[in-house]
C-alpha cells in the first residue's frame, strides 16, 4: 500500500525520544509502547508521533480508588508489559494515590489523597476498581471512616475523566452476584450523571486501560463507547467473531468433553459452554500476559466475564443457556420443551380418542347422507 | 342448503403456508444451532455455516410474511381483519367462545358453526402472533450482535442493557417449544373440526372455500 507519508510522518521526533531517554526510559521500550497502544486504539500508524507527543507533554495525575475488589485489576495493571508498569506509573503518568502500590500508609496516605484531590481538582484521571456497597449506609466498605459511596462521589466530582476498571466497578461483578448481600453497585449506578468509561473484564486487560489513558492524553477526551459505556476499540466486536477457533465452529466441529480427541485437536468449545458468542471483548486479538495466550486459546471456553452481571447471566459456565427460573439445575430449556411438546401430544391424543366415541349434535348429524 | 363461501383470500393462504414452512425450517436449524452435533470427519466442512444461513434466510422470509399478513389485516376481508382475532369484543363472539370452549372441554355438546375462525381458535392465534413477533424481535436482536452499529443492532440492540442476551436466548428457545406445542394443537384441532363441522376446515386453507349452511351460523 502506498502512503503519502514518508518516514518522517510516522517517526517519533528525535528530540522527544531524547527527552524520554533523559527521564530514564528505554527509547526502544517507549517506541514499542507507542506503537502497541496506537494499534490497540485502532488508530493509523500516523498517530504514533501524536501519541508520543501527548505522553511527553503530560504527566497526568491519576488517582486509583479501590473498593469491593480482589485487587485483580491492580495486579493486571502492574503486569502491563509495555513499558513495565514501574516506568509507566513513575514516568508517564503521575500516580497520586493507589492503595496497592503506594509507599505511604494510614494517615499519611489519606493526607496525600486529600491533597491530590484538591491540588489537581478538575484535572486528574480517576480510576475506580471494585464494586460499591450501598446497603446499611455503605457500612460494608469504609476507608478512613468514609464510606465507599461518599468517597467515590467526592472523587468523581473533581475528576477530568473517570475510568471504571474491571467487572466489579463497571457492573457490580462478583459482589453484586445474586443475592447481592451488600447491595453492591457499579460506578455508573452511584454517580449516574458523571461521564464514566467502563472497562469490564475479570481482570481488566491492562492494554485496554493504558490505551484508554493514552486516548485521553492524546485527544483530551474519552474514547467512543457503546451502549454500556465501553470503548468501541476494545469492546466493539464479539469474541466469537474474532476467535481463532471460529473455523471449527462454522464447520460443525466441536469438543464434547474436556480432553476428548476433538478438544485435543483444538476444535470449537461452543458445546462446552463457551460464551464467546455472547461476549464483546478484544481478548482474541490483544490476549493476556504479554500477548501470550487467552482462555479460549488455552482450551477453556469464555465465561463472558466482561458482560454485565456475568456471574448470574453467563452461568452455568459449561452450558450454553442459563438455568430456567423455577426449575431444577439439571433441567435445560430444551429438556423442559421436549416435555411440554410430549405432554401436549399426549393430551390431544386422549382428547382425540374421546372425541372419536363422542356422540355429535343430532341436528348436525341429520344432514349427513350415508352412501352405500 | 349448503353455500360455498370464499373465506381465505390468497394472501392469507400464502402467508399461512410460508409461515408454516418457515417455522419448521427455523425450528430444525435453530435446534441444530443450539445443540450442534458432528456428522463425522470432513463430510461437510461448513455444516454450522449452512445451518445458520438457512436459519437467517428463513428468518427474513418469516419477517416479510408475518408483516405482510399484519398489513393484510387492514386491507383484506373481515375474516382476515385484525378484528377477527378479537372475537370476544362482540356479544355473539363471547357466546360462541363459551360454546366452543365447552365443546372442547367436554362440558357442552354444541359447536359453533363459523365460516371463518372459531372464537377459541382466533384467541389462540392472537397469542401465536405475539409469540411470532417475539421470535422475530429476539432473533433479529441476537442476529444483530455480529455487527455492532449495523442496522439490526441500531434498531433492536437497545434491548440488551435491559435484558441480557443470555436470557434473550433462553426466551428464543422457550418460545420455539411453545410454537411446537401449538403446532401439535393446531393440527389436531383442525382435524377434529374438519370432522365435526363438516365445512372444509382443512381444505379451506388450501382452496380458500368453506361450505356453510347459513341456518347453522
Amino acid at each position: 500500500m502506498k502512503t503519502d507519508g514518508s518516514v518522517s510522518q510516522v517517526a517519533i521526533p528525535e528530540e522527544i525520544l531524547q527527552r524520554i531517554e533523559s527521564r530514564g526510559i528505554n527509547r526502544r521500550d517507549f517506541i514499542k509502547f507507542c506503537m502497541a497502544t496506537t494499534a490497540a486504539l485502532a488508530l493509523p500508524v500516523t498517530f504514533v508521533p501524536k501519541v508520543a507527543q501527548a505522553l511527553e507533554d503530560n504527566r497526568t495525575p491519576v488517582i486509583w480508588l479501590e473498593f469491593q475488589s480482589c485487587s485483580g485489576d491492580s495486579e493486571a495493571f502492574l503486569r502491563a508489559n509495555q513499558p513495565t508498569a514501574t516506568e509507566l506509573i513513575l514516568d508517564l503518568i503521575s500516580l497520586e494515590y493507589a492503595e496497592v502500590v503506594m509507599a505511604a500508609a494510614g494517615h499519611l496516605a489519606e493526607e496525600a489523597k486529600h491533597q491530590a484531590l484538591e491540588k489537581y481538582h478538575g484535572k486528574y484521571i480517576l480510576i475506580v476498581e471494585g464494586a460499591i456497597p450501598t446497603k446499611d449506609d455503605g457500612a460494608y466498605c469504609t476507608i478512613a471512616g468514609q464510606s465507599a459511596v461518599a468517597s467515590l462521589k467526592q472523587a468523581v466530582a473533581g475528576a477530568a475523566a473517570t475510568i471504571a476498571v474491571g467487572s466489579c466497578a463497571t457492573s457490580g461483578g462478583l459482589p453484586a452476584a445474586a443475592p447481592n448481600p451488600s447491595g453492591a453497585a457499579s460506578v455508573s449506578e452511584i454517580v449516574p450523571g458523571a461521564t464514566v468509561v467502563n472497562l469490564p473484564g475479570c481482570p481488566v486487560n491492562a492494554t485496554n486501560l493504558t490505551a484508554t489513558i493514552v486516548h485521553v492524553l492524546t485527544f483530551g477526551k474519552l474514547p467512543a463507547t457503546d451502549r454500556l459505556g465501553r470503548p468501541l476499540f476494545a469492546y466493539g466486536k464479539r469474541i466469537h467473531d474474532n476467535c481463532e477457533r471460529r473455523g471449527h465452529f462454522d464447520a460443525g466441529q466441536y469438543a464434547e468433553t474436556f480432553g476428548d480427541e476433538a478438544h485435543r485437536k483444538g476444535y470449537c468449545l461452543y458445546k462446552l459452554g463457551c460464551k464467546g458468542p455472547e461476549t464483546f471483548h478484544n481478548c482474541p486479538t490483544v490476549r493476556y500476559n504479554e500477548g501470550v495466550s487467552w482462555p479460549v486459546m488455552a482450551g477453556h471456553g469464555c465465561i463472558g466475564c466482561s458482560e454485565p452481571g456475568f456471574w448470574d447471566t453467563m452461568s452455568p459456565f459449561y452450558r450454553r443457556l442459563p438455568k430456567v427460573p423455577g426449575f431444577g439445575i439439571e433441567d435445560t430449556a430444551d429438556k423442559i420443551g421436549i416435555g411440554l411438546a410430549a405432554a401436549t401430544a399426549a393430551a390431544f391424543a386422549v382428547h382425540g380418542v374421546a372425541s372419536c366415541f363422542r356422540k355429535g349434535n343430532p341436528k348436525d348429524e341429520s344432514k349427513v347422507i350415508k352412501e352405500d | 342448503m349448503l353455500e360455498i363461501h370464499y373465506v381465505w383470500q390468497w394472501p392469507v393462504r400464502i402467508a399461512h403456508w410460508i409461515n408454516a414452512l418457515c417455522i419448521v425450517a427455523l425450528s430444525i436449524t435453530g435446534t441444530y444451532i443450539g445443540a450442534p452435533f458432528s456428522l463425522g470427519g470432513g463430510v461437510n466442512p461448513y455444516l454450522m455455516g449452512w445451518m445458520r444461513f438457512v436459519h437467517f434466510a428463513a428468518g427474513y422470509l418469516f419477517l416479510v410474511s408475518v408483516l405482510s399478513r399484519i398489513l393484510w389485516m387492514f386491507i383484506g376481508n373481515h375474516h382476515a381483519s385484525w378484528r377477527a382475532f378479537l372475537p370476544w369484543l362482540t356479544p355473539k363472539g363471547r357466546e360462541n367462545f363459551v360454546r366452543m370452549f365447552r365443546y372442547y372441554t367436554f362440558t357442552g355438546n354444541n359447536i359453533s358453526h363459523e365460516s371463518g375462525h372459531n372464537p377459541v381458535a382466533a384467541t389462540a392465534y392472537l397469542g401465536i402472533y405475539a409469540l411470532c413477533l417475539f421470535q422475530i424481535f429476539s432473533g433479529f436482536a441476537l442476529y444483530g450482535q455480529f455487527a455492532p452499529g449495523g442496522f439490526w443492532d441500531s434498531a433492536l440492540g437497545w434491548i440488551f442493557p435491559l435484558l441480557d442476551n443470555q436470557y434473550m436466548r433462553l426466551g428464543h428457545h422457550g418460545v420455539m417449544w411453545l410454537l411446537i406445542g401449538f403446532f401439535i394443537n393446531h393440527i389436531y384441532s383442525a382435524w377434529l373440526m374438519d370432522i365435526k363441522q363438516k365445512s372444509g376446515v382443512m381444505s379451506g386453507i388450501v382452496s380458500g372455500y368453506r361450505y356453510i349452511d347459513p341456518e347453522d351460523v
